[in-house]
C-alpha cells in the first residue's frame, strides 16, 4: 500500500507541477495582453496591436499545452485517488464541475475568436474577447483554488455515517477564510511571472540589439507590472497567507520555518540553515531575532510553537522539503522586489535601457519566477501532509483500491516521456516566435 | 433530482460525441485521404477554431460526473485505469499534432504531426466505441472470484484484454470481440460524420470523393449495426425491456434508422449540411438507445453478488445536487450563447480563414 501510494503521489506531483507551469503564464499574460490591446485602441498606434498579437501567439502555444496537461489532472482524481474522489466528490466535485461549466467553456470559445477572429469580428469585439479570455482564466483559477482551499481547510460539509462528506453550505465554499488570501496571492504571483516573461523578452531584444523599439516597451511595461505585483505578492497577500497557516495549520508553520523547539519570547527568523532531522535542529543557522513573531503575530513577544509540541505522527511528512520550499519562495520573492525596485528607479532616471547588468539580471531571474510558483505550491501541498483533507482524511486512505503500483509506475513513466516531449516542443516554438519578433505580425 | 443529472450527463456526453466526433472523423479522413497540402489546410481550417471548445464537453462532463455521481466516477475511473490514461495520452498527442503542425514550415515536421494527428484520431474513435461496449457489457464489480469479493462491492479493475477476447469469460478485459465491434462502429460512424463536416465547412476538392466514401462506408455501418443488434441479446439480458415499457423511447432507435437511411442519399443532396445532419441523427440515436437500454444502470455488474451501479446508488448528497442545478442551468445557457456566437463568427466555408498564416 505504501509503495503504491508513493507512485501515485509522485505522478500527481509531477503532472500538476508541469501543468501549472502553463496556466501561471496564461493567467498573468492574459492581463497584460488586455492592457496592450487597450493601449492600441486608445492610441491607435499599430505597434501596440502588433505587440498584442505577438503575445497572443505565445499565449496560444502556452494555452494549448496548459489545456492538454490539464485534462489529465481532471481525470487523475478518479484514476489514482478513487477513494478520495468517492468520499469528497459531493463537496469538491461541485467546484470542479463549476470550473468546467462556467470557465473552461468561456475560455475555449473566446480563445478561438481571440486567436483567429480578429478580421472577422472587428477591433471592439476582439478587445472584448481578450477581456473574456482573461476573465475565464481567472475564474478557472478561482474554482481550482476554492477546491484546494477546501482540502486545506474544510468548511460547509457534513460527514455521513459511511465516512463520506456531503455539502451542507454552498456559499461557505467561497467564503472559506483560506480561499481569499490564497487566491489573491496566487493570482498576483501569476502576474509576477508574466511580468518577468515580458521583461525578459524585452531585455533580450535590447541586449541582442534586435527589435529595440519593442524591447523598450516590453521592459518598461514588464517592470511596472512586475514591481506592483511582486510587492502585493509579499504584502499583504503572502503575509496574510502565512497568518492563515499559523491559525489553521500551526504544525505546518513550525515546519515551514524550521522551528523545532518552541521559542518563548523573540521568535527569530531564519535566513539560512539546513534542517537536520536526526538532531532535530538547524545546521549552520543564520537568524535575525524577533522578526518572525513580529511578522506573524504583529507583536514582539508571543510564543512560537515548535514541532516538539506535537506528536511526531502529525508532522508534515517532509519537513526539510517544506522548509526549503518556503525559504526559496520567500527568498526569491524578496529578491524580485529589490530588482524591480532598482529597475523602476533607473526607468525613472531614463537609464534603464542602457544599464546592462540590470537587464541581464532581469533576463536571468525570469525562469526563477516559475521556481517560486512551484515551490509555493510545494509549501501548500507538502504542508498539508499527512492529510489529503486537512484533519479529516489521511493521504494513506485516499488511493485507488484496485490500481496496482506496477500500473501507476507505467503511467508515470509514460507521462514523464510525453511531457518531456511537450516541454521541448514548447521551448522550440516559443523560441522561434521570440526570435522572429513582433514586427512581422500581420 | 438524480434523473435530472442523469439526463444532463447523457446530454453532455452526446454533445461531446457529436462535436468532438466530427473532428476525430476529420482526423481519420485527413490520415487516409488528404494528400495535397491544400486539402490538408482546408481540413485543418474546418476544425481549427472549434476542436478546443469541443473537447471542453469532455472535461466539463467529467467534472459533472465527479460532482453528481462520485461513487461511479471513482469506481469507473480507477477500474478502467489503463485505457483512460491511454485516452489521455492520445488526446494530448492529437492536440499537439493540430496545434504545432503549422508552426514550422518543414516537410518532415509536417509528416510527423500529420501522422500523429491522424492516428490519434483513429485510435480515439476506436477507444470511445470500445468504452461504450464496456458499459453495455458490464464488469465484475467487487472483483468476485469463487463467490467472494476482492474489493469493496463497487470497485473493480480491468486489464486491457484477456487471452480469449470473449465478453463471457470469467475475467473480462477492456477489449473483447463485442467491445471491438462497437469500436469499429465508432470508427466508421465518426469517419462518416467527419466527412460530412468537411463537406459542410469547406470547398475542398475532396468533397465529391468524400460523398462516395460516405455512401460506401454507410453500407458497412448498416451491416455492422444490424449485426450488433443481433448479438446484443447475448450480452444484455432483456435488451429491449425499457423500450417496451416506455414506447416513446423508440424514437431513439428510429433516429438511428433515419440517420442511416438519409446518408444513403448523400450524393443527391443539394445542401452541404445534409450529410452532417444525418450522421448527427445516427450518433444521437445510437448513443442514447444504447445507454437507455441499460437504464437505470450506469455500469451493470456481471456477477450475482454485487449490485450494478445505478443512478440511485452512486449519487452525491441531495443538497449539493440541488444547489448545483441553479449554476448549472445558468452555465449551460451561457455556453449555448457562446456556441451560437462562435459558430456565427466562423460560419460558412473556412478554407481560407487565414488560420494557418497566423500560426
Ligand atoms: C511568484 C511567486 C511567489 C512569490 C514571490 C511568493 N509566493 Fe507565496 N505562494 C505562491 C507564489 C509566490 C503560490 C504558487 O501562488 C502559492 C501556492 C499556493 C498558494 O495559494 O499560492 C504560494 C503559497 C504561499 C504560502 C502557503 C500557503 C499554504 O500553506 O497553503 C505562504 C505562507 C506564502 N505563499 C507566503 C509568501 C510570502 C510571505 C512571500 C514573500 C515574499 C511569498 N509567499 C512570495
Ligand atoms: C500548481 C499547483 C500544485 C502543485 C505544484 C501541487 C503539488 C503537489 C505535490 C508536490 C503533491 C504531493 C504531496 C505529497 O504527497 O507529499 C500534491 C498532492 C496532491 N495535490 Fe497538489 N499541487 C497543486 C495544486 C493542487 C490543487 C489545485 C489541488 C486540488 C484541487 C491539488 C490536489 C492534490 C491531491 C489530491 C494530491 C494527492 C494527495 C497527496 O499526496 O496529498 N493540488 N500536489
Ligand atoms: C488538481 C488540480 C487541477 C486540475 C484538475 C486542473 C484541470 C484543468 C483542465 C482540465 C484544464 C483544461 C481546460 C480546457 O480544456 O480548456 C486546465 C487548464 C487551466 N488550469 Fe488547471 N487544473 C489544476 C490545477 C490548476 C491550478 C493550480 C491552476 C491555477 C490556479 C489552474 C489554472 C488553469 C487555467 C487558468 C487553465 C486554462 C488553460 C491554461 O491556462 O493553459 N489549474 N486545468
Amino acid at each position: 500500500m505504501e509503495d503504491m501510494l508513493f507512485y501515485d503521489r509522485l505522478q500527481f506531483a509531477f503532472t500538476i507541477s508541469f501543468h501549472y507551469l502553463f496556466p501561471v503564464l496564461t493567467m498573468g499574460l492574459s492581463l497584460i495582453i488586455v492592457y496592450f490591446k487597450w493601449k492600441y485602441l486608445r492610441t491607435k498606434e499599430e505597434k501596440y496591436n502588433k505587440i498584442a498579437k505577438f503575445w497572443m501567439r505565445i499565449f496560444g502555444v502556452n494555452f494549448a499545452i496548459g489545456v492538454v496537461t490539464g485534462i489529465p489532472m481532471e481525470f487523475q482524481f478518479g484514476t489514482n485517488w478513487a477513494k478520495f474522489s468517492e468520499m469528497t466528490g459531493g463537496v469538491i466535485g461541485q467546484t470542479l464541475a463549476m470550473e468546467g461549466v462556467l470557465s473552461f467553456f468561456l475560455e475555449s470559445s473566446f480563445i478561438g475568436i481571440f486567436l483567429f477572429g480578429e478580421k472577422l469580428v472587428g477591433q471592439k469585439v476582439h478587445f472584448l474577447s481578450a477581456i473574456l479570455v482573461f476573465l475565464g482564466t481567472w475564474l478557472s483559477g478561482l474554482f481550482i483554488m476554492a477546491t484546494n482551499a477546501w482540502m486545506q481547510h474544510p468548511v460547509g460539509f457534513t460527514t455521513l455515517e459511511n465516512g463520506n462528506f456531503v455539502l451542507s453550505g454552498f456559499s461557505e465554499l467561497f467564503t472559506n477564510p483560506w480561499l481569499v488570501p490564497a487566491y489573491l496571492h496566487n493570482q498576483t504571483a501569476a502576474v509576477v511571472t508574466a511580468s518577468f516573461v515580458v521583461t525578459a523578452v524585452g531585455a533580450f531584444y535590447l541586449l541582442n540589439k534586435q527589435h529595440q523599439e519593442y524591447g523598450k516597451i516590453f521592459v518598461k511595461t514588464g517592470v511596472i507590472f512586475g514591481l506592483i505585483s511582486s510587492v502585493i505578492v509579499a504584502f499583504p497577500t503572502g503575509d496574510w497567507n502565512a497568518k492563515n497557516v499559523v491559525k489553521y495549520q500551526p504544525i505546518t508553520f513550525a515546519a515551514m520555518e524550521g522551528v523545532f523547539e518552541t521559542q518563548s519570547t523573540d521568535g527569530e527568523i531564519v535566513l539560512i540553515g539546513q534542517p537536520n532531522m536526526k538532531t532535530m535542529s538547524l545546521d549552520n543557522k543564520l537568524a535575525v531575532p524577533g522578526v518572525l513573531s513580529f511578522l506573524t503575530y504583529r507583536n514582539f513577544d508571543t510564543e512560537i510553537k515548535g514541532l516538539n509540541e506535537y506528536p511526531k505522527k502529525d508532522w508534515p511528512t517532509n519537513v526539510p522539503g517544506l522548509y526549503y520550499a518556503y525559504h526559496i519562495m520567500v527568498g526569491l520573492g524578496t529578491l524580485f522586489i529589490g530588482l524591480f525596485f532598482i529597475a523602476i528607479i533607473l526607468l525613472w532616471r531614463k537609464k534603464l535601457y542602457q544599464t546592462k547588468w540590470v537587464l541581464w539580471s532581469l533576463l536571468i531571474l525570469s525562469p526563477f519566477s516559475y521556481v517560486t510558483n512551484i515551490t509555493g505550491w510545494y509549501v501548500a501541498e507538502l504542508g498539508r501532509q499527512p492529510w489529503l483533507v486537512y484533519g479529516l482524511l489521511p493521504t494513506s486512505a485516499g488511493g485507488s483500491p484496485t490500481v496496482s503500483s506496477g500500473n501507476t509506475l507505467f503511467t508515470l513513466l509514460g507521462f514523464v516521456g510525453l511531457y518531456f516531449l511537450l516541454g521541448l516542443l514548447f521551448l522550440i516554438l516559443v523560441g522561434k516566435i521570440i526570435f522572429k519578433g513582433p514586427e512581422t505580425q500581420k | 433530482m438524480e434523473l435530472f443529472w442523469y439526463i444532463a450527463l447523457i446530454t453532455m456526453l452526446t454533445i461531446y460525441v457529436i462535436l468532438d466526433g466530427y473532428d476525430f472523423g476529420a482526423g481519420i479522413i485527413y490520415l487516409f485521404f488528404a494528400k495535397k497540402e491544400k486539402d490538408k489546410k482546408a481540413i485543418m481550417n474546418a476544425i481549427g477554431p472549434f476542436w478546443d471548445a469541443n473537447e471542453v464537453w469532455l472535461v466539463a462532463g467529467g467534472g459533472v460526473l465527479f460532482f453528481t455521481f462520485p461513487k461511479l466516477y471513482a469506481a469507473a475511473f480507477s477500474g478502467f485505469y489503463l485505457p483512460l490514461i491511454m485516452i489521455l495520452w492520445l488526446i494530448i498527442l492529437r492536440a499537439i499534432g493540430i496545434e504545432l503542425r503549422a508552426q514550422i514550415d518543414n516537410k518532415l515536421w509536417h509528416i510527423i504531426w500529420d501522422k500523429t494527428f491522424g492516428v490519434a484520431s483513429l485510435l480515439l474513435a476506436l477507444f470511445f466505441g470500445i468504452a461504450l461496449g464496456n458499459i453495455v457489457r458490464g464488469v465484475n464489480l467487487g472483483g468476485v472470484v469463487d463467490g467472494v469479493s476482492a474489493y469493496e462491492p463497487h470497485y473493480f479493475f480491468l486489464p486491457l484484454w484477456n487471452p480469449s477476447f470473449s465478453p463471457h469469460a470469467e475475467t473480462l478485459g477492456v477489449i473483447d470481440w463485442f467491445t471491438l465491434l462497437l469500436g469499429l462502429i465508432g470508427v466508421i460512424s465518426l469517419t462518416i460524420h467527419g466527412a460530412g463536416w468537411i463537406i459542410f465547412k469547406t470547398n475542398s476538392d475532396l468533397n465529391a470523393r468524400l460523398k462516395r466514401l460516405i455512401f460506401r462506408l454507410n453500407i458497412v455501418l448498416l451491416v455492422l449495426s444490424l449485426f450488433s443488434l443481433l448479438v446484443w441479446g447475448s450480452i444484455v439480458p432483456n435488451p429491449f425491456g425499457n423500450f417496451i415499457n416506455h414506447p416513446l423511447l423508440f424514437i431513439f432507435p428510429l433516429l438511428t434508422a433515419v440517420g442511416i437511411a438519409g446518408l444513403f442519399k448523400i450524393q443527391g443532396f443539394k445542401k452541404d449540411w445534409n450529410g452532417f445532419l444525418f450522421s448527427t441523427l445516427f450518433l444521437i440515436g445510437g448513443l442514447v438507445s444504447t445507454v437507455v437500454a441499460i437504464f437505470p444502470k450506469f455500469l451493470p455488474s456481471t456477477n450475482k453478488i454485487n449490485p450494478s451501479l445505478t443512478l440511485h446508488n452512486t449519487s452525491a448528497g441531495h443538497y449539493g445536487l440541488s444547489v448545483g442545478m441553479s449554476w448549472f442551468i445558468f452555465g449551460i445557457i451561457l455556453v449555448i450563447g457562446y456556441l451560437i456566437f462562435q459558430y456565427r463568427v466562423f460560419s460558412g466555408k473556412l478554407d481560407d480563414i487565414g488560420y494557418s498564416e497566423k500560426h
